[in-house]
């Protein structure tokens, strides 16, 4: 019991609070949100942004930011497509290995510039995300292959990004083990924790004579590494492929991370969080036209959402400041 | 590493008379691109697509206009262009519901200034940081602007004022749209060059707590600027709206990135306190032009994106690299300031600033 | 040679190291040997080069030449990294920590107990965090988390960190500075602890009783020069003082007759909660007044809330007989107050701004007629402030930063007095800038108050209190607890009223 407790500290206790409240409310409109169906779709939409969400966390800790993973995933699952035209029976493996690789790629472009050339993570990733979308449709109109459809690509690849193990998608299981990973190394590991003390203060993690550069460096290749598997499973899952895939997706990573508690300007946070974070997003955003609210709203969902948690944190923060203050205040008189 | 860094002394000069070094390779640029283009592009020095070269910067330029002084202050917009989307969307719904045109421009200018209202009230009222904000506001304004009109297409807009958005000044190549964006520019380099409001600007971006104690009011200043910024993304919603005869929910979408890149490539750091509104300018020029060359030439408008966020990234890393050559070469003479007189604490410059276009890319702490 | 004459190869020792920023020569020839068993003070008035000493030790920073030996061997730390593996362990006067980490992460970050895997044991980390404060006395918890701890605390997990690195050669930067008498004597009795198992600790303090009580040796820098080094118990504190200050206390501090007038600066019930309490006092024309008081005691924090940048929660403040509004400089200064805050370099100046810039800063409307801000006039006003404050400058188009640091100080102080005050509010003047700027400030202080103005002075040096000011406050914990004539004012009257046993404390004892 204690053991949960610590696991679920306060920020991930309240997200999941807040889920419940909203899969209770959306069931009793509509009970079929709860058949093992619904929880299965449930789950299998916020897998692809949850291992986006914990890609991101690891470089936000750090005071860090990509704003590159909407295209870094469209380029791996366009790449994805194409080796199936290439060769119709790749093995599933060798793609998913292949667009890891790929995604990496792009994360060490964008952390050795952000890392040795100490330019701005918000800058480079901006630039990059033109620069990683413009290959993937430059690739696409020079091949002059816009679209790739399922009947191109192998049956097993689709028939894994549907499948399931004992009622649990694949794709989700997958998220669940680089969740594992990354809580366990983030939690346990020296390099974990430097982390957080890069972005917690970062003259302070260069007294300790902490590696920030390569630390930084290495997030943004496990990120993209991350980020382009994500890419693949997208292809696999949804089975057709054009260059536009994963447009726009960086808005609804960071607000994904943010309402999971990871602070913006680093130094704290988990991937937990940021995962939850990705689940409570994509419920409501599932749970909306259940509830009767338009559609449109839907597209509201994640900037609202990120705007609330920022809010939240502030009036929390204020709040114990106050307190800290008159606490002090008392003990001076 | 910090050694180096202060061993080199920033001899950088302010003011616009002075030598601007960044200003002038991109104004050598702008030549370049347009000589490059009279040559080597059948039709391109003609003056109607010149006209429709700058005519297609318009908003762009507004938005970069809006986030010059924000991004000197040492904060930023990314809300810019979900605020475009909005007042376009509010137009074509107005428009629909019958209002008259004369009505609409008001409303929508209103519209404009609340939703940069809303972005201040949360980050200078509330202290959260402008990035997170603008990042969820690019995301709830865009996702209203659905909300207001859907995913329809409203036109029919009158043809009384529709030519204010596409056509020139009689007997010139200057479009309208242009003229008001030079008007802009000229204002914002009154204000942000000439003015204590400009002053204000830069010693906010480059310390803000000393700004604080020498009596400048940080926090009107920079509500001010995000209503600014919400007023003229609103103006630029309607020239669009105009111009293309078309209200959309996703008018603009993506433009925020092309508005920050110029503005970084205009030699605005993204840390505040550094840029101008001529570099500003030249680099809005100078992306209008190639986007241009490049369209004549059946450039694919991904490529182009590809170009920009290129041109992004060299932006940023031109001063880095060459910091890094100066290093390589004997420090300069310091300033002959004071023979000897000892310091406990180093003069630490955050960064040499050989090109006048430092991102401070020594700065961990930030963004 | 040297070895025959002491009985040990010191741990480690500077020889004849220079050190320079751009035109500031910060070292200039400093020799230094730190030996195990041995706590060695480090003195010098502010701007002697003491904290430059520190950073090289500490591989914060390379000396430009001469030599940094390690057990007789000479080495080079390119990186604070290096420092740290060979067993240098540096406190800096205000800790740098991981404010989001716990108190045991800070301690032992980057060599935390591993277990099987590469795992962090976290049990024996609490356990070893736990074992080392109550080796030093301290009952700190090592799960909770470090915002929000005192300096204080932070200091002693600074200390955590360098016991559990084993390290040999300890500076300590200031670290009384804002500690209380209690807190002071704790930190005293680990360092000598620290001593007596064989580490070699280099002491920095603004209070000579401190070194006395403290260290066995001492060595004198001034001007970033190497004055003398000497057993403590063969020196005296007179000696001490003369060497500190290379000339006579009536040199640094002029004398003037005081001849005050009305009250230009009221202050009455001031009060913002968890800073300071209940501040009442006044400020005639034609006076200095000094605020003295422990760092942490809310000298600079009244400053702050007098001149409106931060806010106050009751109290009011009246100039030339006119209420203040609260939370308001802009205000303030058209009102005539002006505050040379206490952070020169992030409060009083724009340092990459040129020169003429940060001058016109506070009276921007005044170089803008009709709105328009004209460079012509900033640099007249600069020029002309610069002249009158002696001001060593390139250009006035050069950033604030190329100047040294009693430069630097100079152009606040005309950035201020171009606001032509009546009241003149100066924290700290003469924080780390070279004895002759220092005595310039001083005449410059004394001249204003001659023609008039009203000057509050706040200072933690001590002399520099008694030496300028006509009357003396002293606050404690964010209370008054002094105020002294200056007859009355003296180094027992003022640190007795700082540490707690001024006129609340009878108070307190008589309820």
């Amino acid at each position: 019991m204690n053991r949960v407790h610590s696991l679920l500290s306060g920020r991930e206790m309240s997200i999941v609070g807040a889920l419940v409240a909203v899969v209770a409310v959306t069931a009793f409109v509509n009970p079929s949100f709860v058949s093992p169906q619904g929880l299965h779709d449930m789950f299998l939409n916020a897998s692809i942004i949850a291992l986006l969400a914990i890609g991101q966390t690891l470089l936000v800790i750090t005071r860090n930011i990509d704003l590159s993973v909407g295209s870094v995933m469209g380029l791996t699952a366009y790449l994805s497509g194409q080796m199936f035209i290439a060769d119709s029976g790749t093995p599933v493996i060798v793609v998913m290995l292949a667009g890891m690789a790929l995604g990496a790629a792009c994360g060490a472009f964008n952390g050795a510039l952000v890392a040795i050339a100490k330019v701005p993570a918000l800058v480079v990733t901006l630039g990059t995300l033109y620069v990683f979308r413009g290959i993937d449709y430059g690739w696409a109109s020079a091949t002059g292959v816009h679209q790739i459809n399922a009947d191109q690509m192998s049956p097993e690849f689709l028939s894994f990004g549907s499948g399931s193990v004992l009622g649990i998608p694949h794709l989700t299981l997958i998220a669940l083990v680089a969740l594992g990973i990354a809580g366990y190394a983030l939690h346990n590991w020296r390099s974990g924790r430097e982390l957080y003390a890069i972005g917690s203060n970062p003259q302070a993690a260069r007294l300790a004579g902490i590696p920030a550069g390569r630390r930084v460096f290495t997030s943004f290749v496990i990120s993209g590494a991350l980020v382009g598997l994500a890419g693949v499973l997208h292809a696999s899952y949804f089975g057709t492929i054009n260059a536009s895939v994963g447009t726009g997706k960086e808005l609804a990573v960071v607000a994904a991370v943010v309402v999971g508690g990871v602070a913006i300007f680093g130094g704290s946070g988990t991937v937990l969080g940021a995962a939850l974070g990705a689940l409570l997003l994509t419920t409501i955003t599932g749970a909306l036209p259940i509830l009767g609210v338009p559609a449109f709203w839907q597209r509201a969902v994640d900037g609202a959402a990120l705007l609330l948690a920022i809010s939240l944190d502030r009036a929390v923060m204020l709040r114990v400041a106050e307190r800290l203050r008159k606490e002090r205040s008392l003990r001076r008189v | 590493m910090s050694d180096q860094k202060l061993a080199t002394v920033p001899r950088r000069r302010f003011g616009v008379g002075a030598v601007l070094r960044w200003e002038t390779i991109l104004l050598a640029l702008c030549v370049l691109v347009f000589v490059f283009g009279s040559a080597s592009t059948p039709g391109f020095a003609e003056a109607d697509n010149i006209s429709f070269l700058l005519l297609d910067y318009t908003e762009v330029a507004l938005l970069a206009m809006a986030l010059l002084p924000i991004i000197l202050t040492g904060h930023i917009d990314l809300s810019v262009a979900s605020i475009l989307g909005f007042c376009s969307a509010l137009t074509g719904a107005l428009w629909n519901a019958g209002v008259s045109f004369e009505t609409i421009v008001p409303v929508v200018l209103l519209a404009g200034a609340l939703l940069g209202s809303v972005n201040a009230g949360l980050i200078v009222k509330f202290g959260l940081p402008a990035l997170a904000v603008t990042i969820g506001t690019l995301g709830l304004y865009r996702g209203l602007a659905y909300v207001v009109l859907g995913d329809g297409a409203v036109t029919g807009f009158p043809a009384n004022y529709r030519p204010l958005a596409t056509d020139t000044v009689p007997g010139t190549f200057l479009p309208y749209p242009t003229l008001l964006v030079l008007v802009v520019c000229v204002l914002a380099a009154v204000v942000v060059h000439y003015t204590p409001i400009g002053r204000s600007l830069y010693a906010v971006g480059l310390g803000e707590q000393t700004a604080r104690f020498s009596g400048i009011r940080v926090e009107r200043l920079r509500f001010t600027l995000y209503i600014v910024s919400g007023v003229l993304c609103a103006v630029a919603s309607l020239v669009y709206t105009l111009r293309y005869n078309s209200a959309r929910a996703d008018n603009g979408y993506g433009m925020e990135l092309i508005a920050v890149a110029a503005v970084l490539l205009g030699g605005v750091s993204i840390f505040g306190g550094r840029g101008t509104v001529i570099g500003v300018s030249s680099a809005l020029l100078l992306m209008a032009g190639l986007r241009n060359v490049l369209f004549l030439n059946d450039v694919t408008n991904e490529i182009q994106n590809v170009i920009n966020g290129l041109l992004l990234i060299i932006s940023v890393l031109v001063p880095v690299i060459a910091t890094l050559l100066r290093r390589r070469r004997p420090p300069a003479p310091a300033a002959a300031a004071d023979p000897a007189p000892p310091e406990p604490e180093p003069v630490s410059v955050p960064d040499p600033d050989p090109v006048g276009v430092s991102h401070g890319p020594n700065e961990e702490d930030q963004r | 040679m040297e070895a025959t004459e002491h009985p040990s190869v010191p741990l480690l020792e500077l020889r004849d190291v220079t050190k320079s920023f751009q035109a500031v020569r910060a070292l200039r020839g400093v020799s230094l040997a730190l030996r195990a068993g041995e706590v060695h003070a480090l003195a010098g008035e502010n701007g002697a080069g003491k904290s430059t000493v520190v950073r090289i030790i500490g591989g914060e920073h390379q000396p430009d030449s001469g030599e940094v030996l390690l057990d007789g061997e000479p080495v080079r730390f390119s990186a604070p990294r290096d420092a740290q593996q060979r067993g240098v362990a540096v406190i800096h006067q205000e800790p740098i920590q991981f404010p989001d980490l716990s108190v045991a992460e800070n301690v032992f970050m980057g060599r935390q107990p591993l277990r099987q895997g590469r795992r962090i044991d976290r049990r024996a980390m609490h356990r070893g965090a736990a074992e080392v404060f109550e080796r030093l006395g301290v009952p700190l918890d090592p799960a909770r988390q470090t915002r929000g701890l005192s300096i204080a605390d932070q200091q002693i997990i600074e200390i955590a960190k360098a016991l559990v690195a084993d390290a040999r050669i300890i500076v300590m930067d200031e670290p009384t500075a804002a500690l209380s008498a209690v807190e002071a004597e704790r930190l005293f009795r680990v360092a000598r602890g620290l001593a007596e198992r064989g580490a070699a600790l280099l002491f920095i303090s603004h209070r000579l009783d401190e070194m006395y009580a403290l260290c066995d040796r001492v060595t004198v820098l001034r001007d970033g020069a190497f004055v003398t080094s000497s057993r403590m118990s063969e020196i005296t504190n007179d000696e001490l003082v003369r060497c500190m200050v290379g000339r006579s206390v009536e040199q640094l501090f002029p004398t003037r007759e005081h001849e005050a007038g009305a009250d230009v600066l009221v202050v009455e019930g001031l009060t913002r909660a968890g800073h300071f309490n209940d501040i009442s006092f006044s400020v005639r024309a034609g006076e200095i007044v000094g605020l003295a008081g422990l760092v942490g005691s809310g000298r600079s924090e009244v400053a702050r809330a007098v001149f409106g940048v931060d806010g106050r929660d009751a109290g009011t403040v009246t100039v030339n007989g006119r209420p203040l509004r609260a939370g308001d400089p802009k205000a303030a200064i058209a009102a005539g107050v002006a505050l040379v805050p206490e952070d020169r370099r992030e409060q009083g100046l724009v340092l990459e701004l040129p020169i003429e810039r940060n001058t016109s800063l506070a009276r921007l409307r005044q170089v803008s007629p009709a709105g328009i801000t004209r460079q012509s006039r900033e640099r007249a006003l600069a020029a002309a402030w610069g002249e009158r404050l002696g001001l060593k400058y390139g250009r006035l188009a050069d950033p604030a930063a190329t100047l040294s640091g009693g430069n630097q100080q100079k152009v606040v102080l005309g950035k201020w007095l171009a606001t032509e005050p009546s009241v003149l509010i100066v924290d700290e003047p003469t924080r780390g800038i070279d004895i002759g700027a220092k005595v310039e400030v001083h005449a410059l202080l004394s001249e204003l108050a001659a023609e008039g103005m009203a000057v509050l002075l706040i200072s933690s040096e001590l002399p520099e209190v008694l030496g300028m000011a006509d009357r003396v406050l002293v606050m404690h914990e964010g209370r008054l607890t002094a105020e002294l004539s200056k007859e009355e004012a003296n180094e027992e009257t003022v640190m007795y009223a700082a540490t707690g046993n001024g006129r609340a404390g009878e108070e307190g004892s008589a309820a």
